[in-house]
């Protein structure tokens, strides 16, 4: 296993060398294909070094690093690589790399937030409506051979007219909007900063935006501001009747809170595809009918993926031709 | 009005028979051991039957009652209602459209995603304790797919409006084409389902779209094909559906209605290609009420003798 440069492939030693920690979802599906015809993968995760020693032992003239949500890139990291110039995530969010640091060092970083916006926000219009018309529980209903003996299933939550909150209007949020009006559900929103162009009532806060919301969908990134934004105070504002969705990241939402609150009846219901603690779910959330789970999938797709691997090669193109990047995260 | 009779055949919902108890003498079929003894000892005082999609009124119930007036449906489809002996009998009948029109049309895309996104199976998933990090299961995209509506009425319509916001191509079949529509027409439910990836049933039960989604129609949607069904379970050859769907002949199914509800075939309970619902394409508390006042409103607008309000005969 030391011996781990002398195994790979004689042709490939030519090819740009990238980094990788630990594998991200796209090359474990897609590697062949896409990412290792083109650049020499330097894979970590198959060393039985310890990672500090491989990196010192093997990454000094690394350039580039892939890295997934798995595989932080944190400030330790960095150091051990001098000669990083670029950070790759095939993820939108950038919450596993300290950017803070990468923008000191002038390491540029990118992700793949605007290939996933379809999915994503396809899924948390389909979480929505599941657990407005308890579209899972009603299935489970109707799977466990209970119509005919209970009979009618206790009725849903109509979703046209429905004030939904989105909580942030990026790529995810825009398309998560643009959805919900065909519904004819009221958009308003929250977001870092006003939006002038949008046509959609804004709030400054996301209390105000709970107050004023039958529902609440979180897409936004994950980071020290947004860490537990979602607690007890807002759940409250949305009310027993209001719905959550979260598509975005698990941490945003205080979960214990929010726990107490589903299993208190101080809110509707929720559509969670993230949570704090992956893949951990709360076991009370198991018992609950008004609550549909998803094991952080909303963005998988062959088409998603498929677009995230190309991006990646892209990126990994220009930044080794000196071009610019495809999708450079913009430190704001 | 407290002396007129209305029959309602089944429960149906408490806050429209509160209503209705409280303005007529209502009979609620379902609590009588005797009905034929009952239809005979009260047929002189029912001059209002309210049905729904479950049991209306058939010939054989409009002959022994020969002071019926109004058949008010508790639903927009009219499939238990035998339209043409009320037409012969004179005797008015209403339905519940368009105040369920969005409901039914929400559910349908619901389904497509719950189907496509496996958003129960997901569901399920993560509830058995199984999940894993690092499983990554793909799941089929939404966003684009070719849409196939059958039937271009109201909730044909508000489909279509829905699936555009998602990118989504619509085709459609109809009794007959309509031109003022910029969707693609296609002449015939099979070439139809050969052109889409998700057939969705929006249209009305009678006798010309008893089965129209037959062996012929499944076999062109194929594989990668996906049928939503929110119109009425005999729209399907159940049968057919269900063999296709064990020997994945058809990718997937959002099924509403089945033919012998509350009875599901109990070999699609094993299946992870599909969600089975409890017919509840209107089953909000919002329209339920809506659709129970609209009730309440024909019948008295009919013995106020005022115009009604959603007449269909």
């Amino acid at each position: 296993m030391e011996n781990h440069q002398e195994r790979s492939d004689h042709r490939s030693q030519d090819l740009p060398q990238v980094l990788v920690i630990k594998p991200p979802p796209v090359l474990t599906l897609f590697e062949d294909k896409f990412i290792s015809s083109k650049f020499q993968l330097l894979k970590a995760w198959e060393s039985t070094l310890p990672l500090d020693q491989f990196l010192t032992n093997y990454a000094g003239s690394v350039r580039a690093v892939l890295c997934s949500g798995a595989s932080p890139i944190t400030a330790d990291i960095i150091r051990l690589l001098p000669s990083l110039q670029l950070v790759i995530t095939a993820s939108a969010g950038v919450n596993h790399i300290d950017l803070t640091e990468c923008r000191r060092l002038g390491i540029a970083v990118t992700n793949a937030a605007g290939v996933f916006s379809d999915d994503g926000a396809d899924a948390a219009v389909g979480l929505l409506i599941d657990v407005l018309r308890k579209v899972s529980a009603a299935d489970r209903y109707v799977r466990n051979g209970l119509w005919p003996v209970k009979g009618d299933y206790a009725l849903g939550s109509k979703l046209g007219g429905k004030r939904v909150g989105v909580v942030g209007l990026g790529g995810f949020g825009s398309a998560v909007a643009k959805r919900l009006e065909a519904f004819g559900c009221t958009v308003l929103y929250n977001s870092r900063t006003q939006k002038p162009s949008v046509p959609y009532p804004f709030y400054s806060t996301v209390l105000e935006l709970a107050a004023d919301s039958d529902s609440l969908i979180i897409c936004c990134g994950l980071t020290a501001e947004t860490r537990h934004m979602i607690n007890r105070e807002v759940l409250l504002a949305l009310g027993k009747q209001g719905v959550i969705v979260n598509i975005a990241r698990g941490a945003i939402i205080n979960e214990k809170e929010m726990v107490e609150c589903l299993v208190r009846g101080e809110i509707g219901g929720a559509g969670l595809d993230v949570f704090e603690n992956e893949p951990n779910v709360p076991e009370e959330l198991f018992g609950l009918d008004n609550v549909v789970l998803s094991p952080h999938r909303v963005v998988f797709t062959p088409e998603s993926f498929v677009a995230a691997s190309e991006l990646v090669v892209g990126n990994l193109e220009a930044f080794f031709s000196n071009k610019p990047l495809l999708s450079p995260v913009i430190y704001e | 009005m407290e002396s007129i009779g209305v029959l309602m055949v089944c429960p149906m919902n408490s806050y429209l028979e509160h209503e209705l108890e409280k303005r007529f003498n209502l009979f609620r079929f379902w609590t009588v051991p005797e009905k034929s003894a009952f239809l005979a000892t009260n047929k002189n005082s029912i001059r209002a039957v309210v049905g729904n999609s479950s049991a209306g009124a058939d010939a054989e119930l409009i002959e022994v009652l020969p002071k019926l007036e109004i058949v008010a449906s508790f639903s927009v489809g009219l499939d238990k209602i035998d339209l043409a002996k009320c037409k012969e009998k004179g005797i008015r009948v209403t339905n519940t459209p368009d105040v369920l029109t969005d409901d039914v049309a929400d559910l349908a895309i619901g389904l497509m995603l719950a189907v496509l996104r496996k958003l129960c199976e997901s569901d399920r998933y993560v509830r058995s304790g199984k999940w894993k990090k690092g499983d990554y299961r793909l799941t089929t995209k939404f966003t684009g797919k070719k849409v196939g509506i059958i039937g271009l009425g109201r909730i044909g319509m508000a489909v279509a409006k829905r699936a555009e916001a998602f990118s989504c191509p619509i085709s459609y079949y109809s009794r007959t084409e309509k031109p003022e529509i910029k969707y693609k027409y296609y002449p015939g439910v099979v070439e139809l389902a050969a052109n889409c990836d998700i057939l969705v049933v929006a249209c009305s039960l009678t006798e010309e779209t008893l089965h129209i989604i037959n062996r012929e129609v499944i076999d062109a949607l194929g594989p990668k094909g996906v049928l939503i069904n929110v119109g009425r379970g005999p729209h399907v050859d159940e049968p057919e559906l269900v063999s296709a769907l064990v020997e994945r002949r058809l990718g997937g199914a959002g099924l509403d209605v089945f033919e012998h509800e509350p009875e599901v075939p109990e070999e699609l309970f094993g299946l992870d290609n599909l969600v089975l619902l409890p017919h509840v394409g209107s089953g909000t508390v919002e329209t339920r009420q809506a659709m129970a006042d609209l009730v309440i409103g024909n019948l008295e607008a009919h013995f106020l003798n005022k115009p009604l309000l959603t007449p269909v005969v």
